[in-house]
C-alpha cells in the first residue's frame, strides 16, 4: 500500500466494551476519492469503528493514520478540524431550531447566521440538494433531514465523509439523487466511508468494501467484482435461507379501513389521511414508505392506542375504530410496534411481566383482576422456547436482551396468541440476519395457518420476500395496494413517492 | 476517573441495600453536622436513633413511634401509588388539611350527640375532603394537561388559609373564650379517635396505615391495576400499548393518595392533635415524600421507613430537650437522608468501574 | 372599608420590588429549563439565598456582599442537584424535591440566630434626570439596584439566547441531548452551568426577600415563591420577556391583595392570602389548554435522563 496516498489507514484497532469486543484488531485504509464500504450485520461494530474516527470514542489499542501522521481525535471538534465529516444515522438533529441553526451546530467555527444561511443556499443547489435554511427541522420529510446533515457537512469542505446507512430513510430515486451527490463528490477527491448492510447499493457505488463479522475484518474486497451472494455469506458467516411459504387460499376480509382519519400525538408527527384498506384473511399486506411519512401513527391506530370513528375501523365486520388497545385484542387484532424497548417491551421489567403487557386478555392470565403470575410465567417460557429466545431465563429484564432476541420475543408473544390480524411496524429493524429470517418466517406462517398480516416497513427487500400486496405510505396517504410480484423497483418508488392518483387508476381499472 | 456501566438487569440486591446504606450514610453526615453545632455526635446520634427503642424511656417511646409513623405511612402508601406511575402528588400537605377539616367538621356538627355512627362517618368525610382536594390537580391534568406537581403544592397553600380561616370563625370553640381552634375531640368521645391500646400507641388510624399497607402490597403485586401503574411509570408508552387508559390512571392514583391523606388528617385531629387549630399540620405530607422514596416505592419499605422517620421525630424532640440540639438540625437530617438515597440508588442500575472515560 | 388609601402610583412602585424576587427566581429556573434540566428545588434555593444573604449582610453590614453571598449559596446547593441528577443519574423531579426539602431544613438551620434582626439598609439608586421626571420619575426610575439587575438579567438572558453561539448550544442541549452528544457538546458540563445559574438567580432573589423586601428573617419566608417562579416559567412559554410581564402580573396581585387586606376590604384576609396562589392554577390551566409543544415551546429533553453509553 502507498502511505503517501493513503488519507486514513486503521491499524489493528480494537475496542472493548464490557462483556463485548466491538472491534477487535480491525485494520484498513481509505485514499483520497475513493468510496470505501463498511459492511456488516448489526452488531458487528461498523458503528463504535466510525465513532472512533470521528472521536466519540476511544480506541483501547491500535493506531490512526490521517495522512501518515498519527491520528487521535478527543473529540468530534478536533475530527472536524482535521477534515472528518459524518452524516448520522440518527440522533444530531434538532426538531425545534431551523435549518441554519442545525448547520451551525455541526460546524466548528460558523459564519453569522445570515451569511451561513446564503452559503447553505448555494450548497444545496450547487449539489441538487433543495434547502430552505429558515424552516424547521421538525417540519422536514426523513430525505429532507438527511439533506441538512449533508449540507452541514459539505459546508466544512470535508477530506473524509462518513455516511452512516443513508439510504434507509430514502425511497429508491432519493438513493439515485444522494448516490450522484456522492460520486460527484468522490470525483472531486473527497474520500467516504459508505456504511450500510445493503448489497446492491454498495455494489453499484463502492470502490472497495472492508467486510466486518462480530468485531472483526473477514475481508476485503471489491464489491463490484463479488456477487452480492458472495459479501452475504462473508457477512453473515453461514448459508441463509430464504422464508418460504405455502400458498394459501385467501379467505374473508379480515380488516377494512375506510377513510380512516387520525391526527398525529406527536407535534412533529404525520396526521393519517383518509386511508383506505382492506386485508384478507391468510393475506400478508406489505406497507412501504420513507420513515416519518406515518408508519408509527398507521400501528397505533390500528392497535387501538389512538381512536378513531367507529366505522373507519371494521375486523371481521364489526366496527371497532372507537375500541381500545384490550378491546381489539379480545377480538383477535395483535399488533407489535417498532420501538422494541418502551413501546412493545418495557425495558426494566422481567419477561413474563412483559408477557403480561399483552397476553393477559387472550391468555386468560387475569382472574377478576388478579394477575396469574406461574401462568403469565409459562406463557414467558413457551414464547422463549418457541422462538428461541437466548436468555438465562424469563426473569431477566427485557434491556438486558440483544435486539434480535428481543424482538423475537415481542414477535412471539403475539403470535402465539392466535391473531386473526397482526399488525407489525419494522418486524427486523436492528435485527441480525438469521433472527430476521426467522422472524419473516413466523409470519408467514400465521398467514399460512389463515390470520391476516399488515407488515409495515422500511425495508423494502423484506416487503417484497414476504408481501402479497404491497402499498406505501406518503405524508399520511396510503396508495392503493397492488399484488407484490408484479411490481418493479420503479413504480415502487414512484408509491412511495407519492403518485396517488396514478395508483387508483392502475386498480380500479 | 469514574465511570458508570449500565446493568443488563436492575440488581435486587443494590434495591435492597440502598436505604439501610442511604441511612448509615446520614447519620456519618449528620454526626459531622453535629459535631459543627458543638454537640457530641456519638451521643446525638444515638439518642436520636437508638434512645427511643432501647433506652431508659424507651417504654413511653415505643408508643408513640406508631402515632407518629401512621400518618406518614398512611400518607406515604397513597403518594407511592402515584410516583410509581410517574403522576407526582406534592400536595399531600393540603389533602391532609382539608381532609381533617372535613372530617372534624362533620363530628363537631353533631357535637354533642353520642352515636356509634358518627366515627364511621367522620373517617369518610376525611377521606372525601382529601380525595375532592387531589380531584383538583387529577381533574385539571385530565382535562387540560395541566402539571400536578405545581398544582397540587399551589393548593396547599390555599389549604392552610383555609384551616386559618376555619379555626377562626366556623370551627372554632364557641366556648373558647374567642381564642381560634376548635373544641377538643378528648371532650366528644364519639368523635374521639381514642388510642385502643394505649400502651403500644395504637389508635384507629394505625389500624387504617396497616390496612393501607396490605391493600397497597396486593394491588402492586397482584392486581392488574397496580401492574398498570408500574408499566406507566416505567414507560407511559409501553403502558398505552398494553391498553392502559392515562386519565383513568390518574384519577385513580391522585385520588386515592388524597383519601388516605385526608384520612391520615382525619384519623390525626380527632386523636394525637386534638382539635382544629391554625398550625395543626405539622408537616407530614412532606416528610411522607421522603418515606415513600425511602420505602423504594414499596409498600412494605414504607412501612419500615415510616418508622425510621417516626424515629428521627421522636428522637429529635428528645435530642431538643436533652442536648439542645436545634429543630431545623432534625429537619435538615431527613432531607439528608433522601439526598443520600437518591445518590446510592445509581448502584441499582449502575455499575460503578475505575478506569478511563469515554470521550472526555 | 376604604379603597382611597390605596394609591395607585405607590401600588406601581410596590409591584415593582414585589416581583423582583420571582423574576430574578423565574429567570434562573428558565435558563436552566432551555438546557433540558426540570429543578424543582427552587425554593429550597431561594430560602437558602434568602438566609445566606441576610446572615452575611448582617454580619458584614454590606448587602451588597449579602447578595453576593446569596448567589454563591444557591449556586451550591444546586451544585448538589447538579451531581446527583447529571452524574449519579437521579430522578429529576425527586431530586428536585429533596432540595426543596433539605434547604428549608438548612436555612432554618443557618438562620436560627437572626431571627428578629433587622437587615442592613440597601440604598435607592437615583438614576439622574429619569427620576426627576414628575410621578413616574419616582417611581419607576427610584428602587435599589437590584429591581434594574433584574430587568437587566433578563434582557441579558434574552439577548444570549437568541444570538450568541454559547445560547445556540444551551438551546440544542435542552432540545436533544442525544445528538448534541453526537456532535461533540459536553452536555452535562453545559447542564451543571445552567443548573448553577439557576441556583445562583434563585439565591439572589431569595435574599431580596430577606434584604429588601421585608426585610427580616423567618423560617420559610419564601412561602413557595420558588414555586411561583416555576409556573411562571410555564406561563412564559419559556421566553424571557414573558418571564417579566409573568413575574409583574404575580406582583401585581399579592401587592393589590395586600392593600386590599390592608383597605379592609370585606374579604376574610385568608381568602385575599390565597389568591396568588389560585391565580397560578388558573393561568397554569389557561397555559396547558393549549395542548402542543411547540406552541408552548417546552425543551423536548426537558427532565429526561442523560447517558452516554457509547
Amino acid at each position: 500500500m502507498d502511505n503517501d496516498e493513503t488519507l486514513l489507514a486503521v491499524e489493528g484497532v480494537t475496542k472493548a466494551y464490557p462483556g463485548v469486543i466491538a472491534n477487535d484488531k480491525v485494520s484498513f485504509s481509505v485514499t483520497p476519492g475513493e468510496v470505501h464500504a463498511l459492511l456488516g450485520e448489526n452488531g458487528a461494530g461498523k458503528s463504535t469503528l466510525v465513532k472512533m474516527i470521528y472521536g466519540l470514542v476511544r480506541p483501547d489499542s491500535g493506531r490512526m493514520l490521517w495522512k501518515g501522521a498519527p491520528y487521535e481525535p478527543a473529540t468530534p471538534h478536533a475530527a472536524r478540524s482535521t477534515g472528518v465529516a459524518m452524516v448520522f444515522q440518527h440522533f444530531s438533529l434538532f426538531e425545534a431550531l431551523n435549518v441554519a441553526e442545525n448547520v451551525a451546530l455541526g460546524m466548528e467555527d460558523p459564519p453569522p447566521m445570515r451569511q451561513l444561511s446564503e452559503r447553505i443556499r448555494k450548497v444545496s443547489e450547487t449539489y441538487g440538494l433543495p434547502l430552505d435554511p429558515d424552516r424547521l427541522v421538525g417540519e422536514l420529510s426523513a430525505g429532507e433531514r438527511q439533506r441538512v446533515e449533508i449540507i452541514r457537512c459539505l459546508l466544512q469542505d470535508p477530506k473524509l465523509l462518513i455516511m452512516d446507512e443513508p439510504t434507509s430513510v430514502l425511497t429508491p430515486q432519493e438513493v439515485l439523487i444522494l448516490f450522484e451527490t456522492l460520486r460527484k463528490l468522490s470525483h472531486e477527491g473527497t474520500a467516504i466511508l459508505y456504511i450500510s448492510h445493503k448489497l446492491e447499493e454498495i455494489r453499484s457505488l463502492c470502490d472497495s468494501a472492508t467486510i466486518l463479522r462480530l468485531g472483526k475484518v473477514v475481508g476485503t474486497t471489491n464489491p463490484r467484482e463479488s456477487s452480492a451472494r458472495e459479501l452475504a455469506e462473508m457477512m453473515v458467516g453461514q448459508t441463509l435461507h430464504t422464508p418460504s411459504r405455502d400458498s394459501a387460499d385467501l379467505g374473508d376480509v379480515v380488516l377494512e379501513l375506510t377513510n380512516l382519519s387520525v391526527k398525529s400525538s406527536n407535534p412533529f408527527g404525520t396526521s393519517l389521511k383518509a386511508v383506505s384498506l382492506s386485508v384478507q384473511a391468510g393475506e400478508v399486506l406489505g406497507i412501504g414508505g420513507v420513515a416519518g411519512n406515518g408508519q408509527d401513527e398507521l400501528l397505533a391506530a390500528l392497535s387501538g392506542e389512538s381512536l378513531a370513528p367507529r366505522g373507519a375501523v371494521k375486523l371481521k365486520g364489526q366496527e371497532i375504530g372507537h375500541l381500545g388497545p384490550n378491546a381489539r385484542r379480545a377480538l383477535g387484532l395483535l399488533a407489535a410496534p417498532e420501538e422494541r424497548l418502551g413501546h412493545a417491551a418495557a425495558p426494566d421489567m422481567s419477561l413474563t411481566e412483559n408477557a403480561a403487557l399483552t397476553g393477559t386478555i387472550r391468555r386468560n392470565l387475569a382472574k377478576n383482576g388478579f394477575i396469574n403470575w406461574s401462568a403469565t410465567e409459562d406463557f414467558a417460557n413457551e414464547i422463549i422456547k418457541a422462538f428461541d429466545v437466548r436468555t438465562p431465563g424469563p426473569h431477566n429484564a427485557a434491556r438486558s436482551l440483544s435486539g434480535g432476541n428481543l424482538q423475537k420475543f415481542v414477535i412471539g408473544r403475539e403470535v402465539l396468541q392466535q391473531p386473526d390480524l397482526l399488525v407489525v411496524n419494522q418486524p427486523t429493524w436492528g435485527v441480525d440476519a438469521s433472527a430476521a429470517a426467522d422472524i419473516r418466517q413466523a409470519l408467514l406462517d400465521i398467514a399460512a395457518r389463515g390470520a391476516a398480516v399488515i407488515c409495515i416497513s422500511q425495508d423494502l427487500d423484506e416487503l417484497m420476500e414476504i408481501s402479497d400486496r404491497f402499498a406505501a405510505l406518503n405524508e399520511g396517504r396510503l396508495t392503493s395496494p397492488r399484488p407484490a410480484k408484479t411490481l418493479t423497483v420503479d413504480e415502487i418508488g414512484l408509491m412511495m413517492g407519492g403518485a396517488h392518483d396514478m395508483e387508483v387508476a392502475h386498480v380500479d381499472a | 476517573m469514574l465511570t458508570l456501566e449500565k446493568r443488563p438487569s436492575p440488581s435486587r440486591m443494590w434495591t435492597l441495600l440502598t436505604p439501610p446504606l442511604a441511612v448509615v450514610l446520614t447519620m456519618i453526615a449528620g454526626g459531622i453536622l453535629f459535631a459543627f453545632l458543638g454537640k457530641n455526635p456519638v451521643e446525638s446520634i444515638r439518642t436520636i436513633f437508638w434512645d427511643p427503642v432501647f433506652g431508659e424511656f424507651a417504654f413511653y417511646y415505643r408508643g408513640q413511634l406508631l402515632v407518629k409513623a401512621a400518618p406518614l405511612i398512611l400518607i406515604a402508601i397513597g403518594l407511592s401509588l402515584g410516583f410509581r406511575a410517574g403522576i407526582w402528588n406534592i400536595g399531600a400537605e393540603g389533602q391532609y388539611i382539608v381532609g381533617a377539616i372535613c372530617g372534624a367538621g362533620i363530628g363537631l356538627a353533631f357535637y354533642p350527640t353520642e352515636n356509634p355512627l358518627i366515627f364511621p362517618l367522620m373517617i369518610f368525610a376525611g377521606a372525601l375532603g382529601g380525595w375532592a382536594w387531589a380531584m383538583i390537580p387529577a381533574t385539571l391534568k385530565v382535562m387540560f394537561g395541566t402539571n400536578e406537581i405545581l398544582v397540587s403544592l399551589m393548593l396547599v397553600y390555599v389549604a392552610e388559609s383555609m384551616l386559618a380561616s376555619v379555626s377562626s370563625s366556623l370551627l372554632r370553640n364557641p366556648e373558647g373564650m374567642g381564642f381560634p381552634g376548635s373544641r377538643n375531640f378528648k371532650d366528644f368521645p364519639a368523635a374521639h379517635n381514642d388510642y385502643l391500646i394505649e400502651s403500644a400507641g395504637i389508635h384507629w388510624g394505625v389500624v387504617a396505615a396497616f390496612i393501607a399497607v396490605i391493600f397497597a402490597y396486593v394491588l402492586l403485586s397482584r392486581h392488574i391495576l397496580g401492574f398498570q401503574i408500574r408499566v406507566t411509570g416505567q414507560s407511559p408508552r409501553a403502558a398505552r400499548f398494553a391498553g392502559v387508559n392515562p386519565s383513568r390512571l390518574i384519577l385513580f392514583c391522585l385520588g386515592t393518595s388524597g383519601a388516605l391523606a385526608g384520612m391520615a388528617g382525619m384519623f390525626e385531629v380527632t386523636g394525637p392533635a386534638g382539635q382544629i387549630s391554625i398550625d395543626f399540620n405539622s408537616g407530614y405530607g412532606f416528610t411522607a415524600i421522603i418515606v415513600a422514596f425511602l420505602g423504594r416505592l414499596h409498600p412494605v419499605g414504607i412501612l419500615l421507613a415510616g418508622l425510621l422517620m417516626a424515629l428521627t421525630y421522636i428522637g429529635g424532640e428528645a435530642a431538643q430537650s436533652t442536648l439542645g440540639l436545634p429543630a431545623a438540625a432534625i429537619q435538615l437530617l431527613q432531607g439528608m437522608l433522601l439526598f443520600f438515597l437518591l445518590a446510592v440508588d445509581v448502584l441499582t442500575n449502575f455499575r460503578i468501574r475505575f478506569g478511563k472515560t469515554e470521550a472526555a | 372599608m376604604d379603597l382611597s388609601s390605596i394609591n395607585p402610583l405607590i401600588l406601581l412602585a410596590s409591584i415593582m420590588v414585589a416581583s423582583t424576587p420571582i423574576l430574578l427566581a423565574a429567570i434562573g429556573e428558565m435558563v436552566c429549563e432551555k438546557s433540558g434540566v426540570l429543578n424543582l428545588g427552587v425554593e429550597g434555593m431561594m430560602i437558602t439565598g434568602a438566609v445566606c444573604g441576610f446572615v452575611v449582610a448582617v454580619e458584614t453590614g454590606s448587602p451588597a456582599i449579602g447578595f453576593v453571598a446569596a448567589a454563591l449559596g444557591g449556586a451550591v446547593l444546586s451544585l448538589l442537584f447538579g451531581i446527583l441528577t447529571q452524574y449519579l443519574l437521579s430522578n429529576q423531579v425527586a431530586t428536585g424535591l429533596a432540595l426543596t426539602l433539605f434547604g428549608l431544613g438548612l436555612s432554618a438551620l443557618i438562620g436560627q440566630g437572626y431571627v428578629g434582626i433587622k437587615a442592613p439598609v440597601t440604598a435607592d439608586v437615583n438614576i439622574p434626570l429619569l427620576s426627576d421626571i414628575p410621578v413616574i420619575g419616582r417611581i419607576v426610575f427610584q428602587h435599589d439596584l437590584m429591581v434594574y439587575f433584574s430587568i437587566a438579567l433578563i434582557a441579558g438572558v434574552w439577548a444570549f439566547l437568541k444570538f450568541t453561539r454559547a445560547g445556540l448550544v444551551l438551546r440544542a442541549v435542552g432540545e436533544s441531548h442525544d445528538a448534541a452528544h453526537a456532535l461533540g457538546y459536553q452536555v452535562v458540563l453545559i447542564r451543571l452551568l445552567a443548573i448553577m445559574f439557576g441556583g445562583a438567580c434563585a439565591g439572589l432573589g431569595g435574599a431580596y426577600v430577606s434584604l429588601i423586601r421585608v426585610p427580616q428573617w423567618t423560617e420559610g419566608m419564601t412561602a413557595g415563591a420558588g414555586w411561583i417562579a416555576l409556573a411562571i416559567v410555564v406561563f412564559a412559554s419559556w421566553r424571557p420577556w414573558r418571564v417579566l410581564i409573568g413575574a409583574y402580573l404575580f406582583g401585581g396581585v399579592t401587592v393589590l391583595q395586600l392593600n386590599l387586606q390592608a383597605a379592609g376590604v370585606a374579604i376574610p384576609v385568608e381568602y385575599l392570602s390565597m389568591s396568588p396562589y389560585l391565580i397560578t392554577i388558573l393561568v397554569l390551566v389557561i397555559m396547558s389548554a393549549n395542548r402542543s409543544r411547540a406552541a408552548l415551546g417546552a425543551p423536548a429533553a426537558l427532565g429526561r435522563v442523560f447517558h452516554a453509553s457509547h
